[in-house]
């Protein structure tokens, strides 16, 4: 199989001449500048829902909280802060950043531009992995749900790239095509279940993303992807490596195999998660690291900061969004994310059509 | 009598088909040929009005192609492309029946039944007549291609580029069978070839092709002159007559 | 007429009458399926049961027949055997309409408006748009099917985030009720437009059937087809208003089935061993009407289950693509 985009990679690093260290300088800023937009737009985010909070109110907790003084009034700002709005916006972010690296480590790894966890059967495997721990042992805390989930996740990872094994020919687009039947397949089996089991609301919640539940207590979970997203960012450039495939990989002295599965886990966990704390956000990993690997390439080490940043900065527009246009209402972030990831998506499509025919 | 007139074909800023005047008469094999990218298979697909024109006019039997109800043309003229790929899973039979449609919209007719048999006996197709298509060898299926082709009765028959992926033997034995439809089923015969010595051997009349107008057009022998191949394939080719046949040959 | 002697007739003898043995028999238990789904643990009932499950096979035949017959003519105009309407996303399109509709006119008003008017108007706006939608995919640069594959995909990911968007702008608390319409159910099928979607269909239908030896020209490709005589541009648009009109109707009686359409084409194909349109389409439709009616009956009245049916043919039709799409990868 080939990529259709060729690749550059740390060669053109380790090349660096006067004029890339100043473009590199000028990412660097614009990086920040990014950053600081996101960080606007968080620090918007606390201040968006149905219980008044202004800054105002934020101000007035702190200073009480200074003084160990403040009334009900300050006292239930600073709670809904704190319960609320401030773990609601952590988890966007969190949740964001952490998807859109999974899908970058499977684009590089499985070497597909449009191969991301939902559309390899991954986050089908993790919703049916919910739902029979559900069945056999709903008792279980939230972590054993998701370890369960995680272990589904990686199984329905596992059955793709051995599906995909079987097929020698395989044009670009075949690729997601499988992962997306796969997908199908698995979903189909665990809404009959979750259906001859009562459980086709629970299952709803799992499959649309929806930060609207977010509540301290419920999504600490989340900071376990943040811990996944600095594993791959350590481990960058062995994905960058694994990423030009065995034979370079072997050639360049690396354990193919154990890259590959390293990467695997990293993926099937962080969908793990993010379907049990907020649910599924479709595409969200699979449009980013495009439109970063068209910017800036496929040097993982170079492209991971920046599909995170941008990976939280979209989720947490989308929800904005949602939150803002049917106020009081909220609109289920996988909703929105479904109708802008499917239309970037489309457009990525149909843009490269002459390069991917 | 096939006219075409000004004919201009761009995708583009590209004119593939730059202007071009041509009158061919009923009858015999006429050859297209020139380098690639001449505009020969445009040509052809112009003039059986697969492709629209961005300018001229082709009309076949003072019939403009472009303008007349499809089956009406489809009984005066067809055409065999170059791949013919089908996602149809067919048999031999079903496909040369289905050059009978234009006749018959789907209920042949005793007669239809007959000349599909015709077809496939002048293609010596009999013992494959109930296979698929998927089955067959890439001469065989060339072979049913063709008698589809002749089966739908037209006076004129235009083929692109028939002899690719052809060997050397089934090259020859399709272009004795084109000669065959000529001589003995009197269709004019229009076909777009790569190989200037075949052109020049089983032709009666040679239109050369280069840049998307005509350059050159005549019987073989005016055809192949060092001078006259060296303005079509901007290429030194020395002609010899062996046997009283002219044959060009590349310098080494 | 006598019977051929032999030599090259004879081969294709039993190929001819291969189709209409097949069909004879689907036929048959089809049949068999409708009496079964009418009589079945009946327990005498018979003055409540008759009217009400005969209501419900009628309109469960006319969902069969829909299906299957855009399937195949869908097919046979895009040259392949993989994609359908569905897949392409057509009934997410009628769906995205009925909400968008409910949007820009308000369900109060549109509640008012008689729903066979309302059905009409819908069919109609759906024509259109199914008509712009094919023609912006599959016009102009020539696709590869896969990247068409994944499009329709795509698209019928967009239609549906942006019904449910729509949903719940128009009133959230009412986002259950709407909800229902989005998932498929053979066993709740809105029987209030069974006569004019019974007339449609059979409208669709006859223009169907006068062109069916053109349709099978089609499968030669649009060049051959156009060489024979058949205006390709003219027969492709009139397939998809058929196809439009058909999807509008199996939508608007049961909702969106993804894969049941690819499930039983390819069976039709497979079983009726003939490229004709004139025994693929009753093959198609009749295995449709089995498929539904015979499943249905088994699930809801053999096996107790309700409206299990379209997730067990949505699980089957997706393996039957999954497979498609390996032999393809492999070929």
């Amino acid at each position: 199989m080939t990529l259709a985009a060729p690749r550059p990679t740390a060669i053109a690093v380790a090349t660096a001449t006067p004029a890339a260290h100043a473009a590199r300088g000028g990412r660097r800023g614009l990086f920040a500048g990014v950053a600081a937009g996101v960080v606007v737009l968080s620090a918007v985010s606390l201040f968006v829902g149905v219980s008044e909070l202004t800054p105002a109110h934020l101000v007035r907790a702190l200073a009480a909280a200074a003084t160990g003084t403040g009334d009900a009034e300050t006292q239930r700002s600073a709670m809904l802060l704190l319960v609320s709005r401030v773990p609601r916006t952590v988890a966007v972010l969190l949740a964001g950043a952490g998807m859109a690296v999974a899908g970058m480590l499977m684009q590089v790894l499985v070497r597909n531009r449009f191969v991301e966890p939902s559309t390899a059967g991954t986050v089908e495997s993790a919703v049916l992995g919910i739902l029979v721990v559900t069945i056999v042992a709903p008792g279980v805390p939230l972590m054993g749900k998701m370890a369960v989930a995680a272990v589904f996740a990686l199984a329905g990872t596992a059955l793709f790239l051995r599906i995909l094994r079987a097929v020698p020919l395989r044009s670009v687009l075949v690729v997601p095509l499988i992962g997306l039947m796969l997908g199908g397949v698995i979903s189909a089996a665990t809404t009959f279940v979750a259906y001859r089991t009562d459980l086709l609301q629970s299952l709803g919640s799992w499959t649309t993303g929806d930060f609207s539940g977010v509540l301290r207590g419920r999504y600490e979970l989340l900071w376990l992807t943040l811990a996944l997203t600095v594993v791959a960012y350590v481990a960058a450039d062995r994905f960058t490596v694994a990423g030009m495939g065995r034979d370079v990989a072997t050639t360049l002295g690396l354990s193919y195999r154990a890259v590959m599965n390293l990467g695997l886990v990293i993926v099937s966990l962080v969908s793990a998660v993010v379907v049990v704390t907020v649910g599924m956000v479709p595409f969200l990993g699979l449009v980013v690291p495009n439109v970063v690997s068209r910017l800036l390439g496929d040097d993982v080490r170079r492209t991971a900061p920046w599909v995170a940043l941008l990976g939280a900065g979209l989720v947490l527009v989308c929800d904005l969004v949602g939150r803002v246009v049917r106020y009081p209402y909220e609109i289920p972030v996988g909703v929105v994310v479904g109708v802008v990831g499917s239309v970037l998506f489309l457009h990525l499509l149909l843009r490269r059509d002459a390069r991917v025919a | 009598m096939i006219q075409v007139s000004g004919a201009v074909k761009a995708y583009g800023d590209v004119r593939v088909v730059d202007g071009v005047d041509l009158a061919l008469a009923p009858g015999g094999i006429t050859s297209i040929i020139g380098p690639n990218g001449a505009g020969k298979s445009t040509l052809l697909s112009c003039v059986a009005r697969l492709l629209d024109l961005d300018g001229g006019t082709v009309t076949v039997d003072g019939l403009d192609v472009h303008r007349t109800a499809s089956d009406v043309l489809a009984r005066r003229l067809s055409m065999l492309r170059q791949d013919n790929h089908l996602t149809a899973r067919l048999t031999v039979r079903d496909l040369v029946a289905f050059g009978r449609y234009p006749w018959s919209k789907g209920r042949p007719t005793p007669d239809d039944d007959r000349l599909v048999a015709e077809a496939l006996a002048f293609l010596e197709l009999e013992p494959f007549a109930g296979r698929y298509l998927d089955e067959l060898s890439g001469g065989q299926r060339q072979r049913a291609f063709v008698a589809m082709v002749l089966c739908q009765g037209t006076d004129y028959v235009l083929l692109d580029e028939p002899l690719n992926n052809l060997d050397l033997r089934h090259a020859v034995a399709m272009m004795r069978l084109l000669r065959r439809a000529a001589d003995e089923l009197g269709r004019t015969v229009v076909v777009v070839l790569h190989d200037v010595n075949v052109a020049a051997a089983y032709s009666d009349h040679v239109v050369a092709m280069r840049d998307g107008v005509v350059v050159h057009q005549g019987a073989p022998s005016t055809l192949m002159r060092t001078e006259v191949l060296a303005e079509i394939y901007d290429l030194e080719l020395a002609v010899h007559h062996l046997d009283g046949r002219p044959v060009a040959v590349p310098a080494l | 007429m006598p019977a051929p002697a032999a030599g090259a007739s004879a081969s294709t003898a039993p190929a001819d009458r291969r189709p209409a043995r097949v069909l004879a028999v689907l036929g048959l238990v089809a049949a068999l399926c409708v009496v079964g789904f009418l009589t079945v643990d009946a327990r005498g009932a018979w003055d409540f049961v008759l009217p009400f499950r005969g209501v419900k096979v009628v309109a469960l035949l006319l969902v069969a027949y829909a299906i299957a017959v855009s399937t195949v003519l869908f097919q046979t105009v895009t040259e392949n055997r993989i994609l359908t309407p569905s897949i392409m996303g057509f009934d997410a399109l009628y769906v995205a309409l009925q909400t968008g509709l409910v949007f820009a006119v308000g369900s109060a008003r549109l509640a008012a408006v008689d729903p066979h008017l309302r059905f009409a108007v819908e069919v109609l706006l759906m024509v259109g748009l199914a008509g712009l939608l094919f023609r912006w995919l599959f016009t102009g640069a020539r696709r590869s099917l896969h990247l068409l594959l994944l499009a329709g995909i795509v698209i019928g990911v967009l239609l549906r985030s942006v019904s449910s968007f729509l949903q719940r702008l128009i009133d959230p608390n009412e986002f259950a009720v709407l909800q229902d319409a989005l998932f498929a159910s053979f066993n709740a099928v809105d029987t209030e437009l069974l006569g004019l979607a019974a007339l449609l269909v059979a409208g669709a239908s006859v223009v169907a059937w006068r062109e069916r030896r053109a349709y099978d020209v089609l499968l030669l490709g649009h060049p051959t087809a156009t060489v024979l005589g058949v205006d390709h541009a003219r027969t492709v648009t009139r397939v998809l208003v058929v196809v439009a009109v058909l999807v509008s109707v199996s939508t608007a009686l049961v909702g969106p089935v993804t894969f049941f359409g690819l499930l039983v084409a390819h069976l039709a194909y497979q079983l009726v061993g003939s490229h004709q349109h004139r025994h693929v389409l009753p093959a198609a439709a009749l295995l449709a009407a089995i498929t539904l009616i015979g499943g249905q009956a088994v699930l809801e009245h053999v096996l107790g289950l309700d409206t299990a049916l379209s997730v067990v043919v949505e699980l089957l039709g997706g393996l039957v693509l999954l497979t498609l799409l390996l032999r393809e990868g492999r070929r």
